[in-house]
């Protein structure tokens, strides 16, 4: 009888916390990937007398699904990670509460996806091709400057990219192609991607880590949709000192699609001035000086300085991809499907 | 008369013990298994009266069923054609070894699918050490083996994850099986050939059909694999769910497609009921370990190390692998050449306790080992504790035995994703949620593993011989006694490996667990998710020095629990008592 008396233990255990009332708190819904230094999260909480729950809630798109499900009794006070691709949803769904924080000031205008402050903008990265620099060299190949060049045979089988259906780069890597080619011409060109061996997988995981030749993964691909902060993070996280970045991006004109990360106040919040204070601190100097070596984008606010490492090893395009955020809302789930139906045959 | 009546009474007075047993078992699943797959019904027709089924294509869903039926029994057969073997080997010899294959063959089931897929990568990828060592010997310029993507990959990687259930049901059957049945038809001139059609087949073949449907609906379900290793161009039903909710948000197509995977699955569970209602798995063969021979004669000898070493080469390659990964660190590849060198270290296992950026959600992997030890013993307690409970209040109701065992196995073929945001919907929206969220991981985990604590503690009680319980009832003993003298004694060790199974479930579980943890609370599993989320060369090392840890522990775990099983056979004691059963 001792597994009742632990099944009874758990269930009043449950009980009792459920009924606990935490008093002053403040709960911010994020995805997994969030992360932000214990100490810079600490002084908010010291100085609004506040403790701070981190509710990840799965990848971006998962997240933004679970804080429409529960609209009208909103988990937390503030959501984070919503980003340009799925930002339309958001504002249809109608989650948010406006607020016209002062430090939107800071913050270059063409960010500001939202005119009316629902969602503000904390951060940016670029998707972008990531290439194995070591592979380029040896076999003499030069850089494809255009998506156009990947249909080239010297670059036949060698990317590898994720599916839009399941990944939110591989989405980001469609939408730069359709913002290149147009609703008319995307398809023949991924099927001119596709007869030019393409490699298509679910996951950036897999891609990065399979695939990838650039990686430790040592994969077969030397061309890869991932991140334009990669390279910076191989050198963070490499398992020797490096000198220089084992990989680069390919930032020629369209051929990175740019997300924008957005924070906004979630309908129904019993705490808005807190959770404005925390849209401040969001973003404030402070934490978003702290933002590229925890989540490898870049920060929003144009005070804030860059680690020496983004300096050094990241790319920048001069022209990303872009798409307005009404087309992709009306036309996404669309995409993918003709997307899907093509490729996947 | 009087001792009659008194006999009568109690009698009456133990049913109705019995029959308060599986009310607890039973609302347990209304609450946590029926309720939110409740709710997330209801969101999704209040969804879909006010949206319609959105976009979407009924090729692709045609497909996807296809698919799901022709991958699950292509995996089924390949797992038996496999696994048959193997279970002739574990029913008929004691060799040496023996332990460590049982092990090996255990352990898969405990890994989430990201290690295997990194395993298999390891092993057999692009640039796997099988295919470097090929490309060496042999001076190619390309790899020779090519998996990734393929339908071959995902069969390999099924035969891998259930190998040990068809080995597991099946030499259970084979151990019991009654020699002098074959030996009298060899005595009578049957050719081996005859007696192998006629008389082991028969005995046999209630439980290769109950190993095979319980595989298919594993393989029916199968998500991470397709996904990981057999990439987009395959979707099962299941990944179809995956997709339809978490990136359409498109919640009536998914719990469209979640009922009609519930309803195949419904029918294949009630196809296994009916072969379990022939023959139960016995799970007493472990006295009989003594009637296993040594190979002796030469043929014998060669067939077994064939079969082991077959055996090795699916089951231990891949992690061994896997554990070569994280102690072999790369070293930098110098300029022009293609040759890349490697060499033994343990940083990544020294670089698991340091947290170098001092994040917020950093947790030692030494606390996330702790978190998911802590889950899995309190759900493999608990999941016990209630397949304990089942099991003996079915043994006098046999119609509810067969709607409990039923009902219980349902949660086995409903989808991980579904089930995962009805939980979500059902107990998430709640105020103050995330704080008792982490209570919920244990209870989802022994939802999981019930059925196969049922599995295999039912029929252990069940073997225990009536007129034992008569005789002490008569003897005056209370029911509670029984139990305790009588009952415990008898099914320790089917509860044991019951108890080691439903922790090794709960260890390596990812799918529900990502739907509940806790960032500051995460298990090993998710914890090693999150390592490979990011770039970098010590970062999948990490990941894979944490699959490590995870496999290490559970091969401790069930190597203990061998031992124990195997030491207890030779207590003489025991040995009378099932003389006497």
């Amino acid at each position: 009888m001792k597994g009742i008396k632990i099944f009874l233990t758990i269930l009043i255990l449950a009980l009792l916390s459920a009924c606990q009332k935490t008093t002053s708190a403040l709960t911010v819904m994020t995805h997994d990937s969030f992360a932000a230094s214990e100490n810079i999260v600490a002084e908010f909480e010291q100085q609004y007398h506040v403790k701070v729950n981190f509710l990840l809630s799965g990848d971006a798109g998962s997240t933004l699904n679970r804080a429409i499900l529960a609209k009208g009794a909103p988990l937390a006070d503030v959501l984070f990670g919503v980003d340009n691709t799925f930002l339309s949803r958001a504002l249809s769904e109608d989650i948010y509460e406006p607020y016209v924080s002062p430090l939107l000031d800071q913050i270059p205008a063409e960010l500001q996806l939202d005119p009316q402050a629902r969602a503000l903008p904390v951060d940016y990265g670029d998707v972008c091709i990531n290439y194995d620099k070591a592979y380029f060299e040896q076999y003499n190949l030069p850089l494809p400057a255009s998506l156009e060049d990947l249909t080239l045979p010297q670059y036949a089988g060698l990317l590898v990219v994720e599916n839009p259906a399941t990944s939110s780069p591989g989405l980001a890597f469609l939408l730069a192609t359709i913002a290149e080619y147009g609703e008319m011409d995307y398809l023949d060109y991924w099927q001119r991607l596709q007869n030019n061996g393409l490699v298509i997988v679910n996951d950036w995981e897999t891609a990065y880590y399979t695939n990838f030749s650039g990686s430790s993964g040592q994969g077969a691909q030397p061309m890869v949709v991932s991140y334009g902060t990669s390279p910076a993070a191989e050198v963070i996280f490499a398992e020797q000192e490096l000198e220089e970045a084992p990989t680069a991006s390919l930032v020629g004109d369209n051929m990175c699609f740019r997300q924008i990360e957005f924070v906004g106040i979630l309908k129904g919040s019993r705490q808005m001035e807190l959770a404005r204070a925390f849209v401040d601190f969001m973003l404030g100097k402070t934490f978003q000086e702290d933002i590229p070596l925890n989540m490898f984008v870049f920060p929003a606010n144009q005070q804030a300085q860059l680690p020496q490492e983004f300096i050094d090893y990241i790319q920048v395009p001069d022209q990303p991809a872009e798409l307005p955020l009404e087309s992709i809302e009306t036309n996404r789930d669309r995409w993918i499907e003709e997307w899907r139906q093509l490729m996947l045959q | 008369m009087a001792a009659i009546d008194a006999a009568i009474m109690l009698r009456r007075k133990s049913t109705l013990i019995y029959s308060a047993l599986w009310l607890l078992p039973l609302a347990f699943l209304l609450v946590f298994y029926f309720y939110p797959l409740g709710t997330i019904i209801v969101v999704s027709i209040a969804r879909w009266l006010q949206e319609g089924l959105g976009g979407w294509n009924a090729e692709i869903i045609q497909r996807a069923i296809g698919f799901t039926f022709y991958q699950a029994g292509l995996s089924t057969l390949l797992t038996l054609l496999l696994g048959i073997p193997a279970a002739w080997l574990f029913s008929h010899f004691q060799f040496k070894g023996k332990q460590f294959l049982r092990v090996a063959a255990t352990l898969p089931f405990i890994l989430p699918t990201v290690v295997v897929a990194a395993g298999f990568n390891a092993l057999i990828g692009q640039r796997g050490w099988l295919n470097l060592i090929l490309m060496e010997i042999f001076n190619l310029s390309q790899p020779p083996i090519a998996i990734q993507n393929s339908l071959f990959a995902i069969l390999l990687a099924h035969v891998f994850y259930n190998i040990s259930i068809v080995i597991r049901v099946i030499s259970a059957a084979w151990e019991q099986a009654d020699e002098r049945l074959e030996n009298a038809a060899r005595t009578l001139g049957a050719k081996p050939a005859r007696v192998l059609w006629e008389i082991t087949m028969p005995l046999l073949l209630p439980s290769i059909l109950a190993a095979f449907l319980l595989v298919f609906l594993f393989d029916f379900t199968s998500f991470g694999v397709i996904l990981m290793m057999g990439g987009p161009r395959f979707t099962t039903l299941e990944v179809e769910i995956y997709i339809q909710t978490m990136h359409f948000l498109n919640l009536p197509l998914a719990s469209l497609l979640a009922l009609i995977q519930l309803a195949f699955s419904m029918l294949i569970t009630s196809a296994i009921m009916s072969t379990g209602r022939t023959v139960m798995v016995p799970i007493m063969p472990k006295v009989k370990e003594d009637n296993l021979k040594k190979p002796h004669k030469f043929s014998e000898k060669v067939i077994i190390s064939a079969i082991s070493v077959a055996m090795g080469c699916i089951l231990l390659l891949p992690l061994l692998a896997l554990a070569a990964r994280s102690l072999l660190v790369q070293e930098s590849i110098p300029e022009g050449s293609n040759a890349s060198g490697w060499h033994f270290s343990l940083t990544y296992f020294q670089q698991l306790f340091n947290n170098p950026r001092q994040s917020i959600f950093y947790v030692a992997p030494i606390q996330a080992l702790r978190n998911s030890l802590g889950y899995a013993l309190s759900a493999s307690c608990l999941s016990l504790t209630l397949g304990l409970m089942l099991a003996g209040a079915s043994r006098t109701h046999h119609l509810f035995r067969r709607v409990l065992n039923w009902l219980v196995m349902l949660p086995l073929g409903t989808s991980a994703v579904t089930f995962g945001l009805g939980l979500f919907l059902a107990f998430g929206l709640q105020a103050n949620a995330p704080n008792w969220y982490p209570f919920l991981i244990p209870l989802a985990h022994a939802l999981i593993g019930l059925p196969f604590v049922l599995r295999l503690v039912e029929p252990a009680l069940h073997a225990i011989p009536q007129n034992l319980h008569w005789a002490a009832q008569t003897l005056g003993a209370a029911p509670r006694q029984i139990w305790r003298q009588i009952d415990l004694p008898i099914i320790w060790r089917a509860a044991l490996t019951a108890l080691v199974y439903a922790f090794a479930i709960s260890l390596g579980e990812f799918g529900a667990t990502s739907f509940l943890s806790r960032p500051d609370i995460p298990t090993l599993p998710i914890a090693i998710y999150r390592y490979l989320n990011l770039p970098g060369g010590s970062n999948y090392g990490q990941a894979m020095a944490m699959a490590v840890i995870l496999l290490f522990v559970c091969a401790a775990g069930l190597i203990i629990v061998d031992h124990l099983q195997l030491n207890h056979v030779n207590q003489p004691s025991t040995q009378e008592m099932n003389d006497n059963a």
